[in-house]
C-alpha cells in the first residue's frame, strides 16, 4: 500500500506528461493526472482546471495510504484547495506546495520506497531546494564537477567509498530513482559527490555519466549498508549492463 | 419594499438571472479583463453559469444551500480560470452557513454573505484594497449586516448588499491591484475596473433582483 500522486495543472498535456515521466521511476504507485477543464462537446479540455477532475483524482489515487496533491500555478492551487474542502478536510489528503515537476518526480521515488504521507510530501517540497549542492549540474550527461567532500571531514562511524560509473547512461533518473529511494529508507546521512544521496532531484543535478566517479560518504546506524547498496548498483551499472 | 420569501426558489432565479447578467456583460468583463488581466473573465464566468443554468435543467435543488452547492460544484468545474474557484468557494461557503434551511432569513442571509465573503479572501488571500472580488464583496457583507439588523427584509439586505458592491467595484478603478493577475502591472494597473469586483457586483445586483420578485 503506497501513497497516491494526483498532479493537477491547467494543461492536460502537462499533466499527463508528468504522469508519464514520473511513473517510470514509481511504477508501483498510483499516479493520476488532473489537468484542463472539462473537456466540451469537441473532447478537447482547455486550459484551465476542473474541480470534479480533481476530485476523482484524489478518489482514485488512494490506496489506503493517503494522497499527495501536487498543482503548478495559482489557480490550480486554488482548485485544488477548493477540492480538499469539498471533499470535507480529509486527514489522508494534503497539498504539496512544490515546484511541480521536481516536486512530483521526488514524491513518486519517495512513495515508491514505500514511505508514509508525510514524508512523501516532505521529499515533494524539498526537491528544489538546491542551496547545499550544484544547480547548474548536468548539462547533458557530462563528467560531474562537483567538489567531492573532503574524506577528512567524515565523523566517527562514517563509512566512505570511490566509486566509478560503469554503465554507458551513467547516474541518469532511473538509477537516481533506485539510489534515492532504497536509501531514503534508511537511517542514514549520505552524501554523492556533495549533494545529498536521498534526494533523487540532487543524484540528477549532477549530471553524471560514465566513468564519473562517485564519491560516497555516510554517517548513521545504517552507513555501512547504505554505502554497500551504493557499491552494488554502481558495480551492477544498475543493471543496465 | 416587500420581496419574495429566501427560498430556492429565489436561489435558483437568482443563478439564472446572473447567468443572464453575466451574458449580456460578457464583452464588457472581457474588456474590462484585457485592460489588466487575461481578458478571459468574460468567456470564463458565461461558460460556468450558462453552465449552471443547464444544471439547473436537470435537477432541480430543494433549498437555497442545495443551490448554492450546485454552483459551488459547477463553477469551479467549468469557469478554468481564478474565478472558478473563488466564485466556487464563495458558494460553497454560503452554503454551509445555511445548511438545509428551507427560507432564510435577513440575519441567515447576512451570515451566509460573510462566509462566501470569508471564503474568498481565504482562497485568494486578497486583502480589502487589493483591488479584488474582495473590493466588491466586503462592503456588500458589511450593508448586509447593518441592514438586517436595522430589521430590513431579505430583499432590501440583498438591495442594500448590491448597492455596496456596486460602489465598491468602482472604487477599484483608481487602485493599484496588489493580487492576481493585474499585480503584474503594477502602477499601470490603476485607472481600470476590477473585473472581478465588476462581475462580483453584477451577480449580487441578480440576488436582489431575484428577491424582489423579478424571474429570469
Amino acid at each position: 500500500m503506497r501513497v497516491g500522486l494526483v498532479i493537477v495543472s491547467h494543461s492536460a498535456q502537462l499533466a499527463d506528461g508528468l504522469v508519464e515521466l514520473a511513473a517510470q521511476m514509481a511504477p508501483d504507485v498510483t499516479l493520476l493526472a488532473a489537468g484542463g477543464m472539462d473537456a466540451g462537446p469537441d473532447g478537447v479540455s482547455g486550459i484551465g482546471t476542473s474541480l470534479e477532475k480533481v476530485m476523482d483524482a484524489v478518489s482514485g489515487a488512494d490506496a489506503g495510504a493517503g494522497v499527495l496533491v501536487l498543482a503548478d500555478l495559482g489557480s490550480a492551487v486554488m482548485t485544488a484547495e477548493a477540492a480538499l474542502e469539498f471533499l470535507g478536510g480529509p486527514e489522508n489528503v494534503v497539498l504539496a506546495h512544490a515546484a511541480l515537476v521536481e516536486g512530483a518526480v521526488a514524491a513518486a521515488v519517495t512513495a515508491q520506497s514505500g514511505a508514509d504521507l508525510e514524508l512523501v510530501k516532505k521529499a515533494a517540497e524539498t526537491a528544489f531546494t538546491p542551496v547545499d549542492g550544484p544547480v547548474q549540474g548536468g548539462t547533458g550527461g557530462g563528467t560531474a564537477v562537483v567538489d567531492p567532500p573532503a574524506p577528512s571531514g567524515a565523523g566517527n562511524g562514517a563509512v566512505s567509498a570511490e566509486l566509478q560509473l560503469i554503465n554507458p547512461m551513467g547516474l541518469h533518473a532511473r538509477p537516481a530513482a533506485t539510489l534515492a529511494g532504497a536509501l531514503g529508507a534508511m537511517d542514514v546521512d549520505i552524501e554523492i559527490n556533495g549533494v545529498d544521496g536521498q534526494s533523487v532531484m540532487m543524484l540528477m543535478t549532477l549530471g553524471a555519466g560514465e566513468g564519473t566517479t562517485l564519491s560516497v560518504t555516510a554517517s548513521g546506524s545504517d552507513a555501512a549498508r547504505a554505502v554497500d547498496l551504493v557499491r552494488t548498483e554502481v558495480e551492477n551499472g544498475f543493471g543496465e549492463l | 419594499m416587500v420581496g419574495q420569501p429566501l427560498d430556492a426558489a429565489w436561489a435558483i432565479a437568482w443563478l439564472k438571472l446572473s447567468a443572464a447578467v453575466v451574458a449580456e456583460n460578457r464583452l464588457r468583463l472581457i474588456e474590462l479583463d484585457r485592460s489588466i488581466g487575461d481578458g478571459d473573465h468574460g468567456e470564463n464566468m458565461d461558460r460556468g453559469f450558462a453552465a449552471i443554468v443547464a444544471k439547473l435543467a436537470e435537477e432541480t435543488p430543494a433549498t437555497p444551500g442545495a443551490a448554492f452547492k450546485l454552483a459551488a460544484m459547477t463553477l469551479m468545474s467549468k469557469v478554468g480560470g481564478a474565478a472558478g474557484p473563488l466564485y466556487g468557494t464563495a458558494f460553497l461557503r454560503a452554503a454551509t452557513a445555511v445548511g438545509e434551511s428551507a427560507t432564510l432569513d435577513p440575519a441567515a442571509l447576512a451570515g451566509a454573505l460573510a462566509a462566501a465573503r470569508d471564503g474568498v479572501v481565504a482562497r485568494g488571500k486578497a486583502e480589502l484594497g487589493d483591488k479584488t472580488m474582495v473590493d466588491a464583496w466586503s462592503p456588500a457583507v458589511d450593508a448586509a449586516a447593518s441592514a438586517a439588523a436595522a430589521g430590513a427584509d431579505g430583499a432590501a439586505v440583498l438591495d442594500a448588499a448590491a448597492e455596496a458592491a456596486e460602489a465598491g467595484a468602482v472604487a477599484t478603478d483608481p487602485l493599484t491591484a496588489r493580487k492576481g493577475r493585474a499585480s503584474y502591472l503594477g502602477e499601470r494597473s490603476a485607472g481600470h475596473r476590477d473585473p472581478g469586483a465588476a462581475s462580483s457586483a453584477l451577480i449580487l445586483r441578480a440576488a436582489a433582483r431575484a428577491a424582489a420578485g423579478e424571474a429570469a
